[in-house]
């Protein structure tokens, strides 16, 4: 039930609206940082208060809402932002990624491909990806104004200097439509060729940094790299334990003290899917073992 | 004699016109003029506050000026929108500054930094980029071992001569040196003085050097602007302004130097 108390979905009409304008710049400028007047909201800062705030700005009555931390929808982070919305805007909520039509995530992409017509909202703790390497907001924007994207190759060559490969393992910079360089909130790189070509619309919210940007359905979304260290989407070389996945995103669980291990999906709704469907990993109930 | 010289071009690559930069009521620099040929190495001297900073950051675009003309190979640099100054001044310009913390990446490897232009202007290939970065520290005299090392390991002087390195890597046309040697022991000065000397010679490079001390500018500059008071009071070839000074001030300036 809906906590009369509140507008719908917590934040007042003109707070939406403003929220609403910055989105539709954003979603007009694909990968640009578009200023807001972010909200204090009734939770602490780096508990997605920039997702909160979107995602309140677009859910309407009919919305079928999906919330996912890390991957996981029943996790701290997804079960309590997944109430405030039961609470303060009275929507139906689901953990079935087909399903839902708005997702709000924390680090993850979901597995399943998502579809027109649904809106993925994510948290981000820093939008400036050009941040590490230059503190002064000024010159960022500057830099983003200008298209001087050199300095984000410098970071990626510091990388292969002192691995011997590109280390950026989330929050791996990719270019927008050919302009704007984007931080995609920390994914892992796994989800980055996902971001790209996506029928969803995508929409990042920080909070904390008061910046919203968009990614249009179907946009083209580029991983940078060098000629002669391409990108590629890695992941943990094992199977999920539980569902048998091979193509999907993996969790490393300590089981024990003794160097027991096991990796299952880090997306639970995928996993659980599988399961029903009859899939079995090594250590599933019932399974292969 | 560079290439470039004896090549005789017929058009200065930088042409200064009546550059005049206040800060409020005070003069920064007024009605400064000059012309620099390819090839050419122009000293700036004076003491401090006399405007030869001022004039050397508003002749790079660091700062806006409030009169004159700069045009760059025909150019107006003034009129030039921000996007092409800078492109400008990551290709055919490079700025070495006093204090190399301020031109160079404290946090980022030695190869970085020299790498950061190249990527800059569209190298994407690492192999390429990791070997023009070796070729440059050996040309500067920097092991090849301390690719990887950042420049807080680096002492004073290998960090000026990395800031050189990351600076010439393009293959500017134009470097503009506000006191590159200053904050360094003697012995290390002359060292860096005589790599910036060859490099000068073999690159063909132009390059506007504004320092205090009067042996630079002997050893490196082909002619010599002395400045007071934000003016330029004399000018005319290194040796003959040093041996034979005109104006009441450049004697004085010339007489104050210490003889060993």
């Amino acid at each position: 039930m809906t906590d009369q108390a509140y507008n719908f979905a917590y934040l007042d009409e003109q707070t939406k609206r403003m929220i609403r304008r910055a989105l539709l710049k954003a979603l007009a400028v694909p990968g640009y940082q578009v200023p807001f007047a972010s909200r204090e909201m009734p939770m602490p800062y780096g508990w997605g208060t920039g997702g909160v705030q979107v995602t309140a700005a677009c859910l309407t009555p009919e919305d079928v809402l999906k919330v996912i931390d890390q991957g996981a929808d029943d996790t701290t982070n997804a079960v309590s932002i997944r109430k405030f919305f039961q609470r303060t805007a009275g929507v139906a909520v689901t953990e079935a990624t087909g399903e839902a039509t708005i997702i709000q995530t924390r680090h993850r992409i979901p597995e399943q491909p998502l579809k027109a017509g649904q809106i993925l909202v994510y948290q981000v703790p820093i939008p400036e990806p050009l941040r590490f390497l230059e503190p002064r907001e000024t010159e960022t924007r500057k830099m983003h104004e200008l298209e001087e994207y050199g300095l984000m190759h410098v970071k990626l060559y510091e990388d292969i200097a002192r691995h011997g490969q590109i280390a950026t393992s989330y929050a791996y910079p990719v270019k927008v439509e050919g302009r704007y360089v984007m931080d995609p909130s920390p994914i892992p790189k796994f989800d980055n060729p996902k971001l790209s070509v996506n029928p969803a619309i995508q929409l990042f919210g920080a909070g904390r940094e008061q910046r919203i940007y968009a990614l249009p359905p179907f946009c083209n979304v580029v991983s940078l790299d060098f000629d002669d260290h391409p990108f590629r989407a890695t992941k943990a070389a094992h199977d999920c334990d539980l569902c048998g996945a091979k193509d999907s995103y993996l969790d490393e669980v300590i089981t024990d003290d003794a160097g027991g291990r096991m990796y299952v999906c880090s997306d639970t709704d995928f996993c659980a899917g599988r399961q029903a469907a009859g899939h079995a990993g090594r250590l599933a109930a019932g399974g292969k073992a | 004699m560079s290439i470039v010289q004896r090549m005789a071009p017929d058009t200065p690559l930088l042409q200064v016109d009546g550059l005049t930069k206040r800060y409020g009521a005070r003069i920064g620099c007024a009605d400064v003029s000059f012309d620099l040929w390819p090839g050419e190495v122009l000293g700036i001297v004076g003491e401090s506050g006399s405007g030869k900073s001022t004039l050397l950051s508003c002749l790079a675009g660091h700062q806006p000026t409030d009169a004159g003309r700069i045009r760059f190979d025909g150019r107006d640099v003034l009129a030039m929108s921000e996007t092409e100054r800078r492109r400008l001044a990551r290709t055919d310009w490079a700025y070495v500054h006093q204090n190399p913390r301020d031109g160079l990446r404290m946090g980022v490897s030695a190869g970085g930094n020299v790498g950061e232009r190249l990527m800059a202007v569209g190298a994407r290939n690492y192999g390429d980029i990791r070997g023009k970065a070796l070729d440059w520290l050996g040309r500067v005299e920097i092991a090849a071992d301390r690719i990887d090392d950042r420049p807080r390991a680096f002492s004073g002087g290998m960090q000026q001569r990395l800031q050189i390195a990351r600076n010439l890597v393009t293959g500017p046309r134009l470097v503009f040196m506000d006191e590159p040697t200053g904050g360094l022991d003697v012995s290390v000065q002359a060292r860096l003085l005589d790599l910036l000397r060859g490099l000068v010679r073999d690159l063909g490079l132009s390059v506007i050097i504004v320092t205090h001390d009067l042996a630079v500018v002997r050893l490196l500059a082909d002619r010599l602007m002395v400045m007071k008071s934000g003016r330029v009071v004399e000018q005319g070839l290194t040796d003959q302004v040093l041996d034979d000074p005109q104006h009441a001030y450049t004697q004085l300036l010339v007489s104050s130097v210490l003889q060993v």
